[in-house]
């Protein structure tokens, strides 16, 4: 058999008696070519009011949803215009689907309706809700520091099995990525610096360059981002994962606190981790930049080495621990904040997650101006 | 109405408006709980059942009206007084809502460790027990995802009742179970009645649950937004003058039954 091509036509024609006759024939299914019936417009303008539709399918074929759209587009046409319909030309079934699809009348205040919102409304909406979310971030760590209060007071109720679990997740786990991006960092701080260097011959001052940067800044910062995306958004999917299950709610209900329960544990373990994985973030870096200053520079290992060290001090190794402390609370923070606030869907917990990882890195930038102000004022 | 002289209400909900920002979803609720009550919660989708329930529970907070527990009111208590209130009811929830990352075990027994001095292993014979209750035996270490949705269902029954709660909330208790474990659940709901005397409060629109069990209701109306009618379901179904719930009542089959059935 050769594939037959489902095609439907359509003709329209006057009938003796004034009503308009649609003449349906040959196969109309949604799969195959039917004519448009906007022409038909113009026709059904042409009645007189009161006037009569009728059809004919004596020579349909097949039919499936595509002719009942389109007849069902013909009866609003009509019912717009106070037009008759003879529905006595239609196929049976084609009858009793449409009487179905009639059986309960539309809800008119459903469809939501586009609405153009003025521009200085909209610019009014986005600094409330920057505003609100300001406040909301301020509040949540109000709630998270009197949990803290209670854990430091030996009163928080949470799992110490949980605790470790989530250590060994936001530590150990970290450390193959957190060693690669350092690594590369301390690679092109030292490669950036050595061709500036070079011009002035002071090439062995790449290690004084990448060894404060790592152990200043850089360190801290890149661990900060990196938990951010990597654990921040963690934090905030199973929160809002166990928010749309109602596991929050249950807790809420059985008298645990959720903020003891769920989120101290996880900020408690970013906290204690980031100061590690900023010394490991440094020292990989450090390492990173030895490997140009040794192959593309010629230093030599001890030279390298003793270079580093006089640059270093020991207050500047304790500040950059301090910020990656801090900025281990701003990610758990955000990230068990924005699960918590997660809504009720699939797709809102990808919203949490997306949204945990933006105001974490933005929390964490801020937070490096801040310092850096700071610091330079106390004269670190 | 049937009222038992005897009866002492458990919870009171007074005037009660519950919204959602500007949409209100239900106004002027007042309806009363009574001890030993198998209350059912009634309406079509989206009437506001289980949002009604939520509020009885201290999930949301009322725009309007107060809740009392006893003739002390819930909706007024301060945060700690509220938690030590819930600490008599247990809920559960509609997809069970169990803890993912521990056992049935440790799901039950969680709050047992938190409000009572039990040590580890009187704990754990407590939540096989009543594991046990719900037919669970030997599935203590089981996660919840090993286990089929029915079972979640009757586990989290299990971890609703671990503290012997005076009052159990339910969630849609047949929603995604065959005939026959909905029909166990209920054969449990009841027993639970009977022998320890727990209010029960259930939020369904399954008619065969609601006649098996119900001794008591409230019929929530998404249309006119409040409650159209309240007393036991068997005398709603054949008596009431309301011919939405008579149609609800009857799966919309007898669309008119006349007065002079009556």
């Amino acid at each position: 058999m050769t594939a037959v091509e489902s095609i439907g036509t359509a003709a329209i024609e006057h009938r003796q008696d004034g009503a308009l006759v649609i003449r349906l024939a040959g196969s109309w299914q949604l799969r195959g070519s039917r004519p448009s019936l906007a022409g038909l417009e113009r026709e059904l303008d042409t009645l007189p009011p009161l006037g009569t539709v009728a059809f004919d399918t004596s020579e349909l074929t097949e039919w499936d949803s595509g002719l009942l759209t389109a007849v069902a587009m013909v009866f609003e046409s009509c019912t717009r215009r106070r037009l008759n319909v003879d529905r006595s030309g239609l196929p049976e079934g084609v009858r009793r689907l449409l009487a179905l699809a009639e059986a309960v009348p539309e809800k008119t205040d459903a469809r939501t309706s586009e609405m153009e919102v003025p521009f200085l409304n909209r610019v009014g909406s986005i600094y409330l809700s920057a505003y609100d979310s300001v406040s909301e971030m301020l509040a949540f760590m109000g709630a998270v520091t009197l949990v803290f209060g209670k854990f430091l007071a030996g009163k928080a109720r949470y799992r110490k099995s949980d605790l470790l679990l989530l250590v060994q997740q936001a530590g150990l786990e970290a450390l193959a990525i957190v060693a690669i991006v350092s690594f590369l960092m301390g690679l092109i701080l030292a490669f950036v610096g050595a061709i500036q260097l070079q011009a002035f011959g002071a090439t062995i001052y790449v290690a004084d360059l990448v060894g404060i940067a790592m152990v200043r800044d850089m360190g801290a910062l890149m661990t900060g981002i990196i938990m951010a995306g990597r654990t921040g958004a963690a934090y905030a999917a199973q929160l809002g994962s166990m928010k749309v299950t109602q596991e929050i709610d249950a807790l809420a209900t059985s008298g645990v606190s959720p903020m003891e329960f769920l989120v101290l544990p996880r900020v408690i373990a970013l906290v204690l981790m980031m100061p590690l994985l900023t010394v490991y973030a440094d020292f990989v870096g450090i390492l990173g930049g030895a490997v140009v200053g040794l192959t593309m520079l010629d230093l030599s290992p001890l030279t390298y080495y003793q270079q580093t060290v006089n640059a270093l001090s020991f207050g500047a190794l304790a500040g950059g621990v301090f910020k990656g402390s801090v900025y281990g609370a701003l990610v758990a923070v955000s990230g068990c904040m924005r699960g918590m606030q997660s809504g009720r869907s699939a797709s809102s917990v990808g919203d949490a997650a997306t949204s945990a990882v933006v105001t974490g890195i933005v929390a964490i930038i801020a937070a490096c101006g801040l310092f850096s102000v700071v610091f330079y004022i106390l004269g670190f | 109405m049937s009222q038992n002289p005897a009866s002492v209400p458990e919870v009171t909900v007074r005037n009660l408006t519950m919204a959602y920002g500007d949409f209100v979803l239900q106004r002027n609720l007042s309806f009363q709980i009574n001890r030993g009550d198998i209350f059912v919660v009634m309406g079509g989708s989206g009437c506001g059942k289980s949002t009604l329930m939520r509020h009885l529970i201290g999930l949301n907070d009322p725009v309007e009206g107060e809740i009392l527990y006893g003739d002390e009111s819930f909706t007024r208590a301060e945060p700690e007084r509220r938690e030590r209130m819930l600490r008599g009811v247990g809920v559960l929830y509609q997809s069970g809502a169990l803890w993912s990352s521990m056992t049935l075990a440790e799901n039950v027994g969680l709050v047992l460790g938190e409000f009572t001095d039990l040590g580890p292993d009187e704990i754990r014979d407590v939540a096989s027990l009543k594991l046990a209750l719900v037919g669970l035996k030997g599935f203590e270490d089981f996660y919840p995802s090993e286990i089929s949705g029915g079972m979640q269902k009757r586990a989290g029954l299990a971890r609703a009742m671990s503290l012997d709660p005076k009052m159990l909330f339910i969630d849609e208790p047949s929603a995604g179970l065959d005939p026959i474990s909905s029909r166990l659940l209920d054969d449990l709901i009841l027993e639970l009645r009977d022998s320890l005397g727990t209010t029960v409060v259930v939020v369904t629109h399954e008619l065969a649950s609601i006649f098996a069990i119900g001794n008591n209701s409230v019929f929530l109306d998404a249309e006119s937004r409040t409650m159209i009618a309240q007393g036991p379901p068997t005398e709603l179904r054949d008596h009431s003058d309301n011919p939405k719930v008579r149609s609800f009542l009857h799966r919309g089959e007898h669309q008119v039954m006349g007065s002079e059935n009556g």
